[in-house]
């Protein structure tokens, strides 16, 4: 296979399957966990200002009083990661051409150099975040093969497309076919994994709030 | 398979809804939570660390109910929960846990994790894997009434006495009364001059109330060693006994988990809404406070912080109440950094006080020393709460750590200072 027939078939074939996977894989998912249901609580209700399963979706987004001393890293380095895969990934020009491609619309774009520097940041706080799951005793505890796995299947997208706008290491070709690649990787893995938590989390925050809500505490 | 253990994780299953599936599903093992829980922030311990201590429970979840457990399952890749690991988690579901629930506040995820220590319980207690104290409370309060397995006359002496310190009558079994007062064994035992506090309030403030010779222990052990069945034949006293004398409400006393037991757990161990309001007395007293009846004859001088037991506060909603009442009766209340819904726990909630081996007594002293060093960085030499539990569990830190702090009940110490 030529470095050519590897790059089309990595945005044809492989990218379908990967979209597929990924979207039934989501679907699937989610009717497994939502469909489960939940006991209707027959306590009479409290009612608080600031309390509800909304506030809570809104309200976890920033830390609590006192987390961010206790555990900067994980804060700091988790919102600039976030904020950076967000801004690479929805404002990237080749990758809202892409989304124009698959779904028809599209939306103004940052300018290259931009991205690549975002790219450069979002990368440093991930290592940043590996060497804090190394370093603290509870993440190291916490870790397991999964862990590891997904921070891996995470960095590589951001690593390849960035070396290959670079023309870094490698041919062009060959990088943005490996760049592609390795993001169809993270979007198989994305349903199965701890990523799941990109959609999981509204639902987390939502019924913490309501539950919490209904004795009147806003959490 | 043991067919205790087959019990257990059977619970285990029943218990298993879209929270728990997707909490776990969220957690990406970031730890924050530990840094809420005074058992990990204590000891640095990171097998502490709340998300770790349901671990058998989300093997459970996944194993029966996602599609890649049930596939690893299938091909032997996943182990089933044996006795032996639930026997291990017994520290760590119960020595370690006091129910405080600081960590579903932190979380960033969402998850209410201790909303799945509480459900876990269900099945370390069908499976045979709670701790032999809280075992025996609970039996305790199914057969004789308490915890602490004390009965009637000796809690009709206790009236009597109260009678006769206040000259107030305390009246038992008085139908429609508006409300039905409830106590907790630790009150009757160790703080009989709650009820002399309560007797004094109520007659000032002219409400009638009345207690049940049915029904006076609030505690409810069941809850805690996390078997429904066993607390809702407790809860059910109260329930029966509060509609049998058709009063308006049903009065919970100062301790948490009798609160919690009683005001948000009790309808849906019945299964019904209540056909009566439940009042924590400190609602109650705020209420009388607002109504210009709660007025002081004098206030207490003493410079002193406030300790909100979790289940009251954090987990119960009596979240505007203490702040108030103590201002009202004391001159020199200092508000502590963590406060109210973020305060921190005693360390001996969720039945962890009645544990008494010595593992347990020496990590609930080494996780008393968060309490210690909120009192020494306000330098006061006084603390107030309202929880039985919380008192009996803060004296015995007083008492390992030898420190001379005064600590205080804020009912009581309202009624000492009520204007009569």
């Amino acid at each position: 296979m030529t470095d050519l027939q590897f790059l089309t078939w990595t945005r044809g074939p492989g990218l379908d399957l990967a979209v597929a996977v990924f979207l039934l894989g989501v679907l699937w998912r989610l009717i497994e966990i939502y469909t489960l249901g939940r006991k209707k609580d027959l306590a009479a209700p409290r009612h608080a200002p600031g309390a509800s399963g909304l506030h809570t979706v809104f309200r976890r987004s920033l830390p609590p009083p006192g987390m961010l001393k206790r555990s900067p890293v994980s804060y700091i380095g988790g919102y600039v990661f976030h904020i950076g895969l967000a801004i690479i990934v929805f404002l990237g020009a080749p990758h809202v051409l892409l989304i124009k491609n698959l779904v028809g619309v599209s939306w103004p774009t940052l300018p290259s150099q931009f991205i690549g520097l975002t790219a450069v940041v979002t990368m440093a706080a991930m290592v940043l975040m590996l060497a804090d799951r190394i370093n603290k005793p509870v993440k190291r505890f916490l870790s397991t093969f999964e862990d590891w796995f997904t921070w891996a299947v995470t960095f590589l997208p951001v690593l390849t497309g960035w070396m290959a706008t670079q023309h870094l290491l490698l041919p062009y070709t060959q990088m943005l076919a490996l760049h592609i690649l390795s993001a169809e990787i993270l979007l198989v893995v994305l349903p199965f994994s701890k990523l799941f938590h990109g959609f999981t989390l509204f639902g987390s925050r939502w019924y913490n709030g309501r539950v919490n809500a209904h004795k009147g505490v806003p959490v | 398979m043991s067919a205790s253990l087959e019990k257990g994780i059977h619970a285990l299953k029943e218990v298993i809804d879209a929270p728990i599936a997707s909490y776990f599903e969220s957690c990406v093992h970031c730890g924050l939570c530990a840094e809420a829980c005074l058992f990990h922030t204590e000891t640095g311990d990171p097998k502490y660390t709340p998300i770790h201590k349901v671990e058998p429970l989300r093997r459970v979840y996944e194993r029966e109910y996602t599609l890649l457990g049930r596939l690893k399952k299938m091909i032997g890749l996943s182990k089933p929960v044996t006795d032996a690991e639930l026997d291990e988690w017994q520290e760590l579901v119960y020595d370690s846990c006091t129910l405080c629930g600081r960590c579903s506040l932190v979380c960033p995820v969402g998850n209410d994790i201790v909303y799945m220590v509480r459900k876990l319980r269900e099945g370390m207690a069908v499976s045979g894997h709670a701790p032999a104290g809280i075992r025996s409370a609970t039996k305790n309060t199914v057969e004789s009434g308490g915890p602490m397995g004390l009965k009637w006359p000796a809690v009709a002496n206790v009236l009597r006495k109260a009678e006769e310190s206040t000259g107030l009558r305390i009246p038992v079994d008085q139908e429609g009364a508006e409300y039905m007062v409830l106590l907790s064994s630790m009150e009757i035992v160790n703080y009989p001059e709650y009820i002399d506090a309560l007797a004094k309030i109520f007659h000032k403030a002219g409400i009638s109330f009345t207690l049940s010779s049915e029904a006076y222990e609030a505690t409810n052990a069941g809850i805690q060693i996390g078997s429904s069945d066993l607390a809702k034949v407790i809860v059910s006293r109260i329930v029966d006994a509060a509609e049998k004398l058709k009063v308006k409400n049903v009065l919970s006393p100062e301790c948490g988990h009798a609160y919690m037991a009683i005001r948000w757990e009790g309808p849906n161990l019945v299964g019904r809404p209540f056909k009566f309001n439940v009042v924590h007395v400190l609602e109650l007293l705020d209420d009388l406070r607002l109504k210009g009846v709660l007025t002081m004859r004098d206030k207490l001088k003493d410079p002193l912080i406030l300790h909100d037991p979790c289940q009251i506060v954090r987990r119960g909603g009596v979240l505007q109440a203490p702040e108030p009442l103590i201002r009202q009766v004391a001159e020199n209340y200092i508000p502590i950094a963590d406060k109210q819904k973020l305060n921190w726990c005693c360390g001996g909630g969720g039945g962890a006080s009645a544990i008494h081996t010595e593992a347990a007594e020496a990590l609930r002293a080494t996780a008393f020393r968060i309490k210690k060093r909120q009192i020494e960085e306000a330098g006061v030499g006084t603390m107030v709460t309202f929880c039985a539990n919380c008192r009996i569990t803060i004296e015995e830190g007083f008492d390992h750590y030898e420190m001379n702090t005064k600590l205080l009940g804020l009912t009581e110490l309202l009624a000492a200072h009520l204007e009569a």
